[in-house]
């Protein structure tokens, strides 16, 4: 066994997290959901989001899955991020949200 | 037989009488193999062909409409959709059943929603359920509803809704259903009134023949006696004589009280947002912002993608001028792989001009397309977070480099007029100083940067004051620094929609501001108060 393993750089990559709240009119609905599963699925890295910490976690490049989730308007919503392009993703996805998806 | 009064919520407003249509869903029939494989093999052709549908119908509509269709085709596309049922099927279920069941775990999950906004949702999935559905079995299941007339159901789907005519008069009256649903967004924008949440539609016997809808009380009447509907048609009458006469105020021009004429023009984010709209009701297009070409998951547009949205809105505008906006990227407007990430100040930081001058690969291939979109109309460019003059002085060199490269090329192109966005205090009070072909205030970023107060934090918002002062003296300055260099001066900001603020800007001696399209008859109204 080798107990080195899980300190080499790129093997055991860190989770990126952050979290933003939700200011749009109407919440994590089906305009904004498309926005930000468009905006996820343009990275390679696994995105995910919550809406709590902890999780449990949602694919956040499936609209169907995130739609499920039913954020609403104030909602603090969490992301992880895996992966080598991720810390371009999470900072896309919460620009996303903090620009309210570009509505009113 | 006497007539049913029917309350429910207003969805839609507008007033709307005609014979009644009653919606009942249509079961289609069809016969499934035994075969696993090539059910869920049927599954996935109609899932695709429902697909196909939708997508072809976005591609001749535009705005909130093809956002709506937009959004099944996103849920379509997501294999999470339809995996439950691939399952069942797995287990030997029909296609068809296991679609149903698998769309109404997901519609009965929608209806158990808190909220108002994810209930209405519901009514898309069921959309979504019964498309897919109609190309397993090969049938026509979307229901077709004659122009004018009341339609009666439980509810709509978008699909319905979008199927029949509603120039010619109409209104939807429900059941159930909600204001916050796409059916209601639809409604709204097509000027359909609509009523929801009637509660069960029972008849006695026979069904109704006519119908009264008040989409502003919320009320539906139908079967009305010969009294009642002659009271609601004469009301029918006055509204339209009413709303003529707002119409009618939109499209004269702006004067104030003592006759100073005002020109009105428009803020617009995409060439969608200019659908259905007459361009008799501005005198132009003073801003648009092109933040749209470059949202993240595009990536950067090239020339030709450019040029024909420019050219789109010039033709549009019917030779009214039109100011479009160099990219104003950064500060609250990230784009990913140009923008720097996690600036410690963004509004602060690398915006705006000072971006297109440190990426001039990118700033180029924009100014080519506005070279070559000038010949369509009377096109200006403005250059957003001027500070000092080298920067105009700096992105004019570049206007002037690809405008001789592509005369040289032999392609037909103009060198539009160059002006500045007047946001940043030092080119507010050196307005000046500044080699422009006019001066566009931006009055959000002047506010927010004169009195050091961003507008969303919530505990410094009352700083940011448009009305303030110190801003307005700014505003005067750039006003007075136009009229000695015989300049254009004009206002693009949120604060030229504010109506609180109308005299106080007219009073700095401005003559033009520019709005979105929604605030112009408004703006219109208020401008013909002001007595200077």
């Amino acid at each position: 066994m080798h107990d080195a393993h899980a300190s080499r750089p790129g093997e055991t990559p860190v989770p990126l997290t952050a979290s933003a709240v939700l200011v749009n009119k109407v919440g994590l609905h089906a305009r904004p959901s498309v926005k930000l599963t468009q905006c996820a699925k343009g990275f390679a890295a696994k995105i995910e989001l919550a809406l709590a910490a902890g999780g449990p976690w949602t694919d956040a490049k499936s609209p169907v899955k995130v739609m499920r989730v039913k954020a609403p308007q104030g909602a603090t919503l969490h992301f992880r991020v895996t992966g080598p392009d991720s810390k371009a993703a999470l900072a896309a996805v919460l620009a996303l949200v903090h620009d309210g998806f570009g509505e009113d | 037989m006497a007539e049913i009064h029917l309350i429910g919520r207003a969805a839609s407003p507008g007033l709307a009488i005609g014979p009644v249509t009653m919606l009942t869903a249509a079961v289609a029939r069809r016969t499934a193999s035994d075969d696993p494989a090539q059910e869920a093999a049927a599954l996935r052709a109609a899932i695709e062909g429902a697909r196909a549908e939708i997508a072809e119908q976005i591609k001749t509509i535009q705005g909130e409409v093809a956002d709506i269709l937009e959004f099944q085709v996103a849920m379509l596309d997501d294999d999470a959709l339809a995996d439950p049922a691939y399952g069942v099927i797995s287990e030997g279920i029909a296609a068809d059943h296991a679609w149903r069941l698998a769309l109404d775990v997901e519609i009965a999950g929608y209806r158990a929603a808190e909220d108002e906004y994810f209930r209405a949702r519901a009514a898309d999935i069921v959309d979504i359920r019964d498309r897919v559905l109609a190309h397993l079995s090969g049938v026509d299941t979307v229901a077709r509803i004659t122009g004018g007339s009341i339609v009666a159901a439980d509810d709509i789907t978008p699909s319905t809704f979008l199927a029949a005519d509603w120039s010619r008069g109409g209104a939807i009256a429900l059941a159930a259903g909600s204001p916050s649903s796409h059916v209601a967004m639809l409604a709204r924008a097509r000027g359909a009134p609509m009523v929801v949440g009637l509660g069960p539609l029972s008849w006695n016997g026979q069904l109704p023949a006519l119908a009264l809808v008040d989409g502003d009380a919320g009320t539906v009447i139908f079967d009305p006696e010969p009294e009642t509907r002659r009271l609601f048609e004469h009301r029918m009458a006055v509204a339209n004589a009413a709303q003529a006469a707002v119409d009618a105020g939109r499209l004269e021009s702006a004067r104030t009280a003592d006759g100073r004429r005002i020109a009105v023009l428009l803020n617009i984010a995409a060439p969608e947002d200019l659908a259905g709209l007459d361009p008799a009701i501005c005198d132009g297009i003073g801003l648009v912002r092109t933040e749209f070409l470059f949202e993240a998951s595009q990536g950067l547009p090239d020339e030709d993608a450019q040029y024909a949205v420019y050219r789109r809105i010039l033709d549009w505008a019917e030779g009214r001028p039109v100011t479009i906006r160099t990219l104003d990227a950064g500060g609250d407007k990230p784009i990913a792989g140009l923008t720097i990430d996690n600036e410690r100040n963004p509004f602060l930081g690398l915006r705006g001009i000072r971006l297109s001058l440190a990426r001039p690969e990118v700033f180029r291939v924009q100014l080519r397309a506005l070279c070559r979109a000038a010949v369509h109309g009377a096109l200006k460019v403005m250059l957003p977070m001027i500070a000092v003059p080298s920067e105009l002085d700096r992105a004019s060199a570049l206007l002037d480099a690809e405008f001789t490269a592509l005369r040289a090329e032999g392609i037909a192109c103009a060198r539009p007029p160059l002006g500045i966005m007047v946001e940043v205090p030092a080119a507010a009070l050196r307005a000046e100083d500044f080699g422009a072909a006019f001066y566009s205030i931006g009055s959000n970023d002047l506010t927010q940067y004169t009195m050091a107060a961003a507008r969303d934090i919530g505990a410094v918002a009352d700083l940011n004051d448009t009305g303030n002062p110190a801003v307005l003296a700014l505003i005067s300055q750039t006003v007075e620094a136009g009229r000695k260099r015989g300049v254009e001066v004009s206002l693009c900001g949120d604060a030229a929609a504010d109506t609180r603020l109308t005299t106080a800007l007219i009073t700095t001696g401005l003559t033009i501001l520019s709005v979105s399209p929604i605030a112009v008859a408004r703006l219109k109204a208020a401008i013909a108060k002001v007595r200077s």
